[in-house]
């Protein structure tokens, strides 16, 4: 698949009252045609920024952005609005002309890209059409609703056939089902027409149910980056872990009980592990938490155990689950608070040694 | 009031609308596309240009702050060049014209500041052009804003014309000065008070009503 964008080594310096503040520090990704990326990262983390230097509404300070091998920072001001036309975005805040109406605003991106009055109505309706609002055509924004007005924003984004869709946030000022409706439609408009789709948010349900792969952002860096399924499974980074890991608060009932996170995907899923583990190896555990998701189209189930105080029987669980075929994650007890000397455990060092 | 009196009130009803009128006409045609480039070139806006920006800032600023009365008086030889005279209704115009140009420049600035920069962004996300953004984007948003900077405008040049019979000109104003003030006729005063206050009633009713229906 070919490279939409290659992203190398950029960096991004905003310089305010003397200081500087570094919002990217050298982030290098591809992002292939055809697929729904994602980008999240923790408000503030630079997410948005990053978005921005795919359009050049951000210039980049240090490195290069290039879209289908173009490098964006070497365009004229005409180059860049044209490439721009190819790169449709939509926002949190939907960002309609409000005194216009519905067909107006999608006609717009025709507009400025020449294409007739009559070629442009007939394609804004066709839009319309495909976001489901063909009968609101002759309304204004303020008469809609927040998943409505997304609705007409999509419509507007894509009404041009641009090749790449940027979604910054578009759906953090919606509620949960309304979110789960527009994520629907974009998920379908990439299996319809192979558009590629760039998704930033701070929300890793969003990620979980539409992205092929995503990058974590952690503070201007570039945390982790790769299938979701895969990050989902088996967290590297510190920043992964945060997103992945259930947000209840882990309570273990002693300083020595260690906590672990076990994965299982949907064919997994169907074996009672715990009720084995009992049976076979005679060790008890304490499940504190326990849910089941929806990650890019397969189903896994997530749990954390609470183990036994005794290192013997911690080793001979941990080898339960690992020949059984699951994911294994510790999981530090340590409070975010003291996050500078965080207890890091993980995969490979099973004893628990402390970094 | 006798009917010399009346006659003259009527006929300067239709002077001071006359004035008005043209002035407001005439201080738009200026004003607003002098306010959209103190807009567009102020700082992180579509045509950013802090030279401009600073020049225009200032023309503007130095020429609000001059009383409007001593501006009448300061472009008399400016008046006489382009009308002829230096008095009457016509000769009015001119001075009513150059004060209004930087408050209407100032007020259309204002309400294109209000647009959300999000519409901004998303336009330029299009890819449109500066000037592109501006039409179709800032203006159209703008307008039930400009509509009532414009309401609020035209009553400032009402007032401003009831000034310039100060100097000459015509209009209530001149009316309510020779007869009402020189003159001591109460009635006069009053008279020519209370339609000005009503004009420019209307003249905010008016622009509020355009604004309420512009507004989508």
């Amino acid at each position: 698949m070919a490279e939409v964008f290659t992203l190398s080594h950029v960096s991004k310096t905003y310089k305010n009252d003397g200081k500087e503040f570094e919002a990217l520090k050298d982030i290098s990704l591809d992002i292939k045609e055809g697929e729904i990326f994602g980008v999240i990262g923790m408000s503030g983390a630079g997410k948005s920024t990053l978005v921005r230097t795919l359009n050049r509404l951000e210039e980049v300070s240090a490195g290069s952005v290039s879209f289908y091998g173009q490098d964006l920072a070497a365009l004229k001001p005409a180059e860049i609005r044209k490439v721009r036309r190819q790169i449709a975005m939509i926002f949190q805040s939907f960002n309609l002309v409000g005194q216009r109406s519905v067909i107006s605003n999608v006609m717009q991106p025709l507009r400025i890209a020449g294409v007739p009055h009559g070629k442009r109505k007939e394609k804004a309706l066709g839009m319309l059409r495909v976001v489901g609002l063909e009968e609101k055509k002759n309304e204004f924004p303020s008469r809609l609703s927040g998943g409505q007005r997304q609705r007409v924003a999509i419509a507007r984004a894509l009404a041009a056939d641009p090749r790449v869709l940027l979604c910054d946030e578009a759906t953090s000022a919606l509620d949960p089902k309304i979110t789960g409706e527009i994520l629907e439609l974009l998920k379908e408009i990439n299996r319809k027409t192979k558009l590629t789709i760039i998704i930033i948010t701070h929300e890793m349900s969003v990620v979980e149910r539409i992205c092929d792969r995503v990058a974590i952002i952690d503070n201007g860096n570039l945390a982790e980056v790769g299938e979701v399924n895969e990050i989902f499974r088996n967290p590297k980074s510190e920043a992964a872990r945060k997103l992945v890991f259930p947000s209840n608060p882990f309570d273990p009932t002693s300083s020595d009980s260690r906590l672990i996170r076990i994965v299982f995907d949907g064919l997994a899923a169907s074996k009672p592990f715990i009720a084995e583990l009992v049976e076979k190896t005679g060790r008890k555990v304490n499940i504190l938490s326990a849910n089941t998701k929806s990650v890019g189209g397969i189903g896994y189930g997530q749990m954390v155990l609470e183990l036994p105080e005794n290192k013997e029987d911690q080793e001979i669980i941990v080898n339960f689950f690992r020949e059984g075929g699951l994911s294994i994650q510790e999981i530090s007890t340590v409070t975010e608070t003291s996050a500078g000397d965080h207890k890091r455990l993980n995969n490979d060092s099973e004893k628990g040694e402390t970094q | 009031m006798s009917e010399y009196i009346i006659d003259a009130i009527k006929t300067g009803v239709v002077e001071t609308l006359e004035m008005t009128a043209f002035s407001s006409i005439l201080a738009y045609i200026v004003g607003l596309p002098l306010g959209i480039l103190l807009y567009a070139t102020a700082k992180g806006r579509v045509l950013a240009n802090r030279p401009v920006n600073f020049l225009l800032g200032l023309v503007v600023n130095v020429s609000r702050s001059l009383p409007f009365l001593i501006l009448l008086v300061l472009i008399i030889p400016f008046t006489r060049l382009v009308t002829g005279t230096s008095i009457g209704t016509t000769a009015s115009i001119v001075p009513l014209t150059v004060g209004a140009i930087p408050i209407v420049a100032r007020m259309v600035e204002s309400s294109l500041s209000e647009v959300s920069p999000g519409i901004i962004e998303a336009a330029a996300s299009m890819g449109a052009s500066p000037i592109y953004i501006i039409i179709h984007f800032v203006l159209p948003e703008a307008t039930p804003s400009l509509f009532l900077g414009a309401a609020i405008n035209v009553a400032t040049i009402l007032g401003y014309s009831a000034m310039a019979g100060v100097i000459g000109g015509g209009g209530l104003g001149a009316l309510a000065l020779q007869y009402g003030y020189y003159r001591y006729q109460e009635d006069v005063l009053w008279t020519t008070v209370t339609i000005l206050i009503l004009m420019v009633m209307f003249i905010q009713a008016g622009g509020n009503l355009i604004s309420k229906k512009s507004r989508k």
